[in-house]
């Protein structure tokens, strides 16, 4: 029985060895943060770490992955007090949410490669699909990240931040 | 389908030459499947991530409220959280009048009940998009007639932009009255006057004696209390809640996981089905070799559904291997020869016809054939899919006490009649739970997957969770209906237009739907948006030629403004240039007696900087459209470079949608509904061969990525005025502005959607 390493646990996985780790995250062991969009490698909404890179779990056969140690948007934090976690509260940038978990673990490896990305850096590492086009508050949460500036848990205002762009014009009341 | 690895989808489909006969194949009805389907950390009940911290104690004081001892404040929502904000925006109308402690307050997905009926979408629908009433004697009356005509259709469903427009008073007034009665309760229990008690922040405190009572200890005496007829609401300036950017309720659970959308549910001795419906639309499966597949891992039986067949398994994968491997020939009927060629020329031939008169000012004909010039402009968009990112999916239980269907549903009602036929029972013997839905978008509306997964959890007698491959769910989609339409326009000498007639030739959503609503108009789903333009154009006609096809059509994200809106607004740009005129300044002058509408598109136009130069090979184009009782324009930037590669960098929105109640939630709204329409706009197109759709997922059907995404600013007027929709009005000004500015950047004129084919790379 294949063993798994997911999230600093030990898994026995009575599943064939060309199962996408995907459905053994989701059907198996039951994480199901972890989401499919498209099982074709297309949009990223299944991004998990796999040695700590990011890597589309519906194109990763269970067979593959001998001692890899495999991390879960559910093993990113106990209570979501990652720092991207934060930032993305802060940024107030799920809709949906269905695409987040993946746009995360995305995020959560481009920084540890690169603590301070551009623009570039940001477009090039973030090709997963949000079809909520939450893509402008994505890019924001990354730069509030990197600066450390994530503010507390949850508590903190949307307007300042994802109101970047917004602006009241006018008077009703 | 790639449920599993990137197999060759096309191969897959056209080698399986697929189906099945007879009701149902059960060949291995294995009660105690091998492995023990792990049920999630989750445990999924009626409830999502958002309300699973909630306390299931508590008294009930209205459909809406539920307070717990413990000064939980649960306030139930009967709409869908698909990313619209209404798990925020909804309970915050409700708080704002009960005066509770927002920090308190938590929200369930309302069961499918009377209480939770739109009302609203009904009559925005009857109406055009004119639901409200105006204020007086004669709009009450209006109102009252109306309500009594969508009375019998009106189901719980969220969509149209309704769910803020249509719970403004309602919720408002709910939490009013549960306020009374809270404090109803404190002075009787004090033996003082309601009027000497004041409720703020979740108690009710009497000012003379310094006596005060939380919410938690009152709620079960309240909710034994006559709700007061008629309540006082705020007047907007004393409002502490609405107006402000509280953060989201449903993200937290969003960013760990947790929320649960259809697809996450878990029950236990749950199965999951693969689903393939004929892929030729009207097909039926004539055979299947269920002998083929039983033996493979997990496969647990092969069922017959309407117009497929689905493959049980113990685990979605080896459902859908199994599903992939399944010999199906189908009976592919009459649509086996259709393609879109096919279906546009019989577009383009209805447009010599005579339609039926949606809109009439003046002559238009008259003053056509008395014009100095005539434009005569075609335009054609194609069949759009939804793609939601969660694709189509629903879980069932079938059982001695009733049906439970736990759907990611926009449509409770629907869901509930879908359940109650499939499995034969009476509508009160079906319990809906709402989950999250991972995007709606209209195609969540339908009821389709609820029907499937009632069928297979009846006939294996156990909990099943239908789920679609993204191919199954971009070929058997409720399309954006594909449409061609004509703008014959009149220019006097000045180049002015003195007559506009608009001839809208598509298929109907409403036929399927709610045929009666097209009884004394036509089809409003066809025309709205080409209706009751804000401009000053006197002699104006718009007609519908109706034209069916096999193709399924649905909602799509502002339905008819998605199309009508690119048509117009493109138009407007051409009698600009016609008459050698900057095409903001002709909108000013058709706007002239509309100072609200205009204020928008001055507000865009100046945040862009209209006006000032661009490099050579760009272009702003600027685009203004009124739906869902919101006013919206947009200006876009295109730049082309030398190889025709088509960049937007920018996109500036401003948007006058009444009072606003979070207006975060709008700047987000306006930033999805324009990159979902620019996504489109660029790229989106649904085509047939051979009776099926050619697309299946992301690589033939693109989406927009974030490298390809331009800056949007939004711009927000607080008008005051009544609230009107955010969720849909972002998408309609997205296209034309693009056709304009591409037109500005090279001369050259869109009239055919998308763009990256019809003009571009
Ligand atoms: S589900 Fe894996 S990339 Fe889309
Ligand atoms: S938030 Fe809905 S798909 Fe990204």
């Amino acid at each position: 029985m294949p063993a798994l390493r997911v999230n600093g646990r030990a898994f026995e996985v009575a599943a064939e060895a060309d199962t996408p780790l995907l459905w053994v995250l989701r059907d198996t062991i039951g994480l199901t943060g972890t989401k499919y969009g498209c099982g074709a490698g297309l949009c990223g909404a299944c991004t998990v770490h796999v040695d700590g890179v990011a890597t589309r779990s519906c194109q990763v056969l269970l067979g593959s992955l001998k001692d890899a140690n495999i991390t879960t948007i559910e093993g990113l934090s106990a209570d979501g007090s990652h720092p991207v976690q934060r930032a993305w509260i802060a940024a107030q940038v799920p809709q949906c949410g269905y695409c987040q978990s993946g746009m995360i673990m995305a995020a959560v490896a481009l920084l540890r490669d690169k603590p301070r990305p551009n623009a570039a850096d940001i477009a090039a590492a973030m090709t997963n699909i949000c079809r909520c086009g939450t893509y402008p508050r994505v890019a924001q949460a990354i730069a509030l990240a990197a600066a450390g500036t994530t503010g507390t848990t949850g508590a903190t205002g949307a307007t300042g931040m994802a109101g970047a762009t917004g602006a009241n014009k006018g008077g009703g009341r | 389908m790639s449920i599993g690895r990137d197999l060759d989808r096309r191969q897959l489909l056209s080698g399986a030459a697929a189906g099945i006969a007879g009701l149902l194949l059960p060949f291995s009805l294995e009660p105690s499947a091998r492995a023990a389907i792990v049920s999630g950390t989750t445990g999924a009940t009626s409830t999502t991530g958002a309300a699973s911290a909630t306390g299931t104690a508590g008294s009930e004081i209205n459909a809406w409220l539920r307070i717990g001892t413990d000064e939980s404040i649960t306030i139930l929502i009967g709409r869908s959280e698909m990313g619209q904000g209404v798990y925020t925006a909804l309970p915050m109308l409700l708080a704002e009048e009960l005066e509770c402690d927002w920090r308190r307050v938590r929200v369930e997905a309302a069961p499918a009940a009377a209480a939770y009926r739109n009302l609203y979408v009904v009559k925005d629908m009857l109406t055009g998009g004119h639901a409200d009433p105006a204020p007086g004697l004669a709009g009450e009356m209006r109102d009252w007639a109306l309500s009594l005509a969508a009375g019998p259709f009106s189901q719980q469903v969220t969509g149209g932009s309704t769910s803020v427009r249509g719970g403004f008073e309602p919720l408002r007034r709910a939490g009013a009255q549960a306020r009374h009665r809270l404090i109803a309760a404190a002075a009787r229990n004090w033996g003082v006057s309601p009027a000497e008690c004041l409720a703020r922040a979740g108690l009710v405190h009497h000012e003379a004696s310094g006596w005060s009572l939380s919410y938690g200890a009152l709620a079960a005496a309240a909710a034994d209390l006559p709700s007061p007829g008629s309540v006082v609401l705020k007047p907007p300036g004393a409002w502490r809640l609405l107006g402000t950017a509280v953060p989201r309720l449903d993200l937290p659970a969003k960013v760990t996981g947790e929320a649960i959308f259809g697809i996450d549910v878990r029950r236990p001795g749950m199965l999951f089905a693969a689903i393939m419906a004929s892929p030729v639309f009207g097909g039926r499966v004539k055979s299947v070799d269920a002998a083929k597949v039983q033996s493979l891992p997990g496969v647990v039986a092969v069922v017959a559904i309407p117009d497929g067949v689905a493959v049980v398994a113990d685990s979605t994968f080896r459902a859908s291997r199994a599903l992939a491997a399944l010999p199906v020939v189908w009976d592919e009927g009459a649509n086996a020869g259709l393609d879109t060629a096919q279906i546009f020329e019989g577009f383009r031939q209805a447009l010599s016809e005579e339609g039926r008169i949606a809109e009439r000012r003046g002559d238009a004909a008259a003053a056509l054939a008395g014009a100095a010039r005539q434009l005569t402009l075609d335009y054609e968009l194609p069949f759009l899919a939804h793609a939601t990112m969660e694709p189509m999916n629903c879980t069932a239980e079938v059982g001695p006490d009733g049906v439970d269907v736990w759907a990611p549903t926009q449509a409770q009602d629907g869901a509930r009649a879908a359940a109650a036929t499939a499995a034969g029972v009476s509508a009160d013997r079906v319990r809906i739970h709402t989950t999250y839905l991972g995007g709606g978008f209209g195609r969540r509306a339908e009821s389709d997957m609820v029907t499937q997964a009632v069928v297979i959890a009846k006939a294996l007698g156990r909990p099943v969770q239908a789920i679609w491959s993204r191919e199954e769910d971009m070929r058997h989609d409720f399309y954006r209906p594909g449409t061609v339409q004509r703008l014959r326009i009149g220019l006097d000498a000045a180049g002015l237009p003195v007559a506009w007639h608009h001839r809208i030739v598509c298929p109907s959503i409403l036929d399927r739907i709610m045929a009666a609503a097209t009884w004394l108009k036509p089809d409003q789903t066809s025309v709205e948006g080409a209706v009751g333009l804000p401009y000053d154009l006197r002699n104006l006609t718009v007609d519908y030629v109706k034209r069916n096809t096999p193709v399924p059509v649905g909602f799509w994200r502002s339905v008819g403004h998605s199309h009508t809106a690119f048509v117009t607004e493109s138009a407007i740009d051409e009698v600009a240039a016609a008459g050698g005129r900057d095409p903001l300044a002709l909108r000013r002058l058709l706007l002239r007696g509309n100072p609200r509408v205009r204020a928008v598109l001055d507000l865009a136009a100046s945040e862009a900087g209209w006006g000032r130069p661009l490099p050579p090979g760009s272009g702003r184009g600027i685009a203004l459209h009124v739906s869902f009782g919101s006013i919206v324009a947009e200006v876009a930037e295109v730049a082309v470079a030398a190889d025709g590669t088509i960049r937007v960098p920018r996109v500036v929105c401003a948007i006058d949608c009444g009072t606003v109640i979070h207006p975060d939630i709008v700047v987000a709204q306006m930033q999805s509904g324009i990159l979902f329409g620019l996504t489109a706009a660029l790229a989106g197109e649904i085509t047939l061969a051979k009776g099926r759709i050619e697309q299946g997922n992301f690589d033939d059907y693109p989406m927009l990525h974030l490298a390809e995404s331009p800056q949007i600013a939004v711009h927000v007027i607080e008008s005051g005025e009544r609230p009107g929709g955010v969720g849909e009005p972002g998408t309609p000004p997205i296209a034309p502005a693009l056709a304009n500015a591409f037109y500005a950047a090279t001369g050259k004129r869109i009239r055919r959607l998308p763009l990256m084919r019809a003009g571009g790379a």
